[in-house]
């Protein structure tokens, strides 16, 4: 049986496909889901985003990320899905949906997916304004929410 | 031969994707030094203290030694997600 579903992608993102598989399983009584998105930001006024990253790498990361996910929190299921390429104002960037026997499992799986996803998969934001863009820059933020995980 | 790859702002400041480096044996930072040598622009990187680098799509650090037919790539902090 396959445990979890990672994909990289360039097309929209559409987790409600996903929605029957994460919750095909009798024995869990929890499904977590996460959306991250393009957001508009005050100042700058983003139209968009260009998502680099490094093929193969990529994959092997996330599939690391989902299987230590599993194992540390007893997880059933892990669908992760990112998107690359160009990606406009609103729309998905990644998806992130667990299944667990327990919510709080299911919780902190899709968190620690996160953190680690953030901090480990080699992916590379662009952002579009309408007069300029530019390469995001890392948070320190990121690096602290991973830490607390103690790896 | 050593494939090097680029990403993100360290392609775009090279200005290539991909190199190929005739070496059998060398440390991930005396490749990169000998990368930046082939052009005076490029010596900016060596001194970004961000910079990581991946051998055969694992993270190293600098000290690493690469071998013939490794995959080697340099490229800024990710910002995924």
């Amino acid at each position: 049986m396959h445990h979890c579903h990672i994909e990289i992608t360039e097309r929209q993102i559409d987790p409600s496909a996903w929605e029957g598989w994460l919750e095909a399983h009798e024995q869990d009584g929890a499904t977590v889901t996460f959306v991250g998105k393009v957001r508009q930001d005050e100042k700058t006024f983003i139209k968009s985003l260009f998502l680099e990253h490094y093929p193969v790498m990529t994959e092997t990361v996330l599939e690391k990320i989902a299987q230590k996910a599993i194992v540390r929190f007893q997880l059933t299921r892990v669908v992760l899905i990112h998107r690359v390429g160009q990606i406009n104002l609103n729309e998905r960037i990644v998806f992130v949906g667990v299944s667990a026997p327990h919510r709080t499992a299911a919780f902190e799986g899709t968190q620690f997916i996160m953190d680690l996803l953030k901090n480990e998969a080699p992916f590379w934001k662009k952002e579009q304004t309408l007069t300029h863009e530019h390469w995001v820059e890392p948070k320190k933020t990121d690096e602290l929410q991973l830490k607390k995980w103690h790896l | 031969m050593i494939k090097v790859l680029f990403f993100a702002q360290i392609r775009e400041l090279l200005g290539v994707s991909e190199l190929e480096i005739s070496e059998n044996e060398i440390s991930v930072k005396d490749l990169l030094t000998l990368i930046c040598e082939q052009n005076k622009k490029w010596q900016k990187i060596m001194q970004d203290q961000s910079l990581l680098a991946s051998v055969n799509h694992q993270l190293v650090d600098f000290d690493f030694i690469v071998h013939s037919e490794d995959e080697v790539a340099f490229f800024p902090p990710v910002t995924g997600g």
